[in-house]
């Protein structure tokens, strides 16, 4: 990784010898000099964040994770947080919900958003209304919308939004958060209406940039709806669409705060505990920091080894 | 007709605009325009009405549609019993801060290596590009190490605005969103204000910037929303009850407070963001699709 080359370690102009040789050349070799040290000192904001609260967090976050730190004292330990963190109980079981849930929000959450973009890119009116619409629970608080999924609409009682609809509709209520069965699909649906604005707006952007010719051409071979759709719409945007499938599983490996608020964390019988909660949980109350170093870093292996997989298949399909 | 101009999608024009297809377009259109404002916004109206209700209504079944005897007094409680005013200062005092330190010092950086390309600039360009590979999540425990006993300085930025400002500005994206935009600014435009003797701060000033507010927009207003939906670092950096987020205090008063109260504060929480989009929002659903997916 491109970490070696930490902040302004380029400021090499001082061990330049001031030397008085013919005088264009000097001039320009001045000049150049001045240039470089303006272009650093408008770098060197930026570049200290990123040193402090990028760089060497990275850096830190695999040492961390082979040491351990008590009563102030650090010492090196080998893999013995990886050790311990692998044979927390709660290890396997987060990365299954974790990957529970990263399945059932591409399921919902991926192909949902799209053929609504479709379907609204087919509108010539009241474009903006929904437009504004889909995206309106992207911009509320995680925190806001939790709550009011939390008691007002997974309710178990026949009081909540949810059960009080099904049952008006005469399906069977469901227990919600409280039945670990439902915890991992309503946590999805929560997730799904408060981030799905975003993708959508994203693939309308997409469908915009498609040629009209090429609806005229197939629809003069004689292609129905389905067929455009299959031969020209997803072939156009394969790109955006690849590209938000990765992006996509990346932000929902990283489950967080719906299991915080809609489950209290670990949820009924650990259905909702995920790989960040249980991170937090390690680091913040188990007064673990180490251990959940470790686990960062096991997720961050894993994650740019999916990245790097993922982009590989693509490549290899072009 | 102004429409007519537009490209063709899926379905010709032709199709929609008589017989069959004109009356399926509409009340496709029409059924679309309802289940959407119900899916969208009967959620916020729920939560808005179901903050006025009071405790044994909010566990009445089958729950009522409009509130039988509002009960303002919860947001005016939730108000209180939360200090909410606190929360909000704090949430917006900590957006804006956010805001002025990534203008100034992302723009700063992205101009450097857009336009005055020191040497070794590519290097730092990818090195910051490289953290856009790295999940915000995985990274939380050694920033937060970090955050306690700052390297060198030997502080702690615990409780202090500065834990979330300077964060804040290791923004790639921003950087890659400014330097992208400064790049299609043509050099002659710079080169004859160079010969006119002005320097690179008063270049950025009375030319890039002018030229880059669309630009500056779309930064602006994910800087505030970005502070204004985050949890977990302000959670962890922020832990005193005066200098909480918003979000953070509704959760740490979730516990002992009751449902309606809650949930009103939920919605106060929630009714600066919506403002703020409504009068955005032109400008946040082009600065959506800024990041390089339009072209």
């Amino acid at each position: 990784m491109a970490i070696a080359t930490v902040p302004g370690t380029g400021i090499d102009v001082g061990s330049q010898a001031p030397q008085p040789p013919a005088d264009p050349r000097r001039a320009r070799r001045n000049r150049r000099i001045k240039d470089n040290l303006t272009g650093y000192g408008f770098l060197a904001g930026a570049v200290i964040c990123f040193a402090f609260f990028s760089w060497y967090p990275m850096i830190r976050g695999v040492v961390m994770s082979f040491q351990r730190t008590r009563r102030g004292e650090t010492t090196w330990v080998g893999w013995d947080n990886y050790d311990r963190i692998i044979n927390d109980p709660s290890f396997w079981i987060a990365w299954k919900n974790t990957l529970y849930f990263t399945v059932l929000a591409l399921i919902l959450g991926y192909a949902v958003p799209f053929f609504l973009a479709v379907l609204l890119n087919e509108f010539r009116h009241a474009k903006g209304y929904l437009r504004v619409l889909v995206y309106l629970p992207v911009m509320l608080p995680p925190a806001s919308a939790l709550f009011l999924f939390k008691y007002l609409a997974y309710d178990p009682s026949d009081a909540g939004l949810f059960n009080a609809m099904l049952k008006a509709v005469g399906l069977p209520t469901s227990q919600w958060m409280q039945s670990a069965d439902m915890t991992m699909p309503a946590m999805v649906l929560a997730s799904t209406w408060m981030n799905m604005g975003g993708a959508i707006l994203i693939y309308l952007a997409a469908l915009q940039n498609i040629p009209g010719e090429l609806y005229e051409a197939a629809e003069l071979d004689g292609a129905g709806i389905w067929r455009r759709i299959t031969n020209v719409t997803i072939p156009q945007t394969r790109l955006i669409l690849s590209l938000m499938a990765m992006l996509q599983v990346v932000a929902t490996m990283q489950l967080f705060i719906e299991p915080l608020i809609l489950a209290n964390g670990a949820g009924t019988q650990d259905s909702a505990t995920s790989v960040v909660y249980l991170i937090y949980q390690h680091g913040f109350f188990q007064n673990d920091l180490n251990g959940a170093a470790a686990l960062g870093v096991i997720m961050l292996v894993a994650l740019i080894g999916f990245s790097a997989v993922y982009a590989r298949l693509n490549a290899k399909q072009d | 007709m102004a429409q007519i101009s537009e490209t063709r999608s899926l379905i010709s024009f032709a199709q929609v605009s008589r017989g069959r297809g004109k009356a399926i377009y509409w009340s496709l259109l029409i059924t679309v325009l309802i289940v959407f404002t119900l899916v969208f916004i009967g959620p916020l109206y729920w939560m808005v009405t179901g903050a006025l209700k009071s405790s044994p209504e909010l566990a009445q079944t089958p729950p009522t549609l409009w509130p039988s005897d509002p009960q303002p007094a919860n947001y005016s409680d939730a108000w209180e019993r939360l200090a909410l005013a606190k929360l909000l200062f704090n949430t917006v005092y900590y957006a804006l801060g956010a805001l002025a330190f990534q203008l100034v010092l992302d723009t700063a950086a992205a101009y450097a290596l857009s336009k005055l390309r020191p040497r070794f600039g590519n290097i730092v360009l990818g090195a910051m590009l490289a953290t856009l590979m790295i999940p915000a999540m995985v990274l939380i425990i050694p920033q937060y190490v970090t955050v306690i006993d700052m390297p060198i300085l030997d502080i702690s930025l615990i409780d202090s605005p500065f834990a979330i400002w300077l964060p804040a500005v290791a923004n790639a994206f921003n950087i890659f969103l400014l330097k992208r935009f400064f790049d299609s600014i043509p050099e002659d435009l710079m080169s004859a204000a160079t010969m006119d003797g002005a320097g690179s701060m008063r270049i950025l000033w009375s030319i890039i910037l002018p030229i880059s507010r669309p630009i500056l927009g779309v930064v602006s207003i994910f800087a505030v929303t970005a502070v204004w939906k985050d949890f977990l670092w302000p959670a962890l950096v922020m832990p005193s009850p005066e200098t909480r987020t918003i979000s953070v205090g509704i959760y740490a008063f979730s516990g002992g407070t009751p449902q309606n109260v809650v949930v009103a504060a939920a919605v106060i929480a929630a009714i600066p963001t919506i403002i703020f989009f409504l009068i955005f929002q032109r400008s946040i659903m082009s600065g959506l699709t800024a990041g390089g997916l339009k072209e």
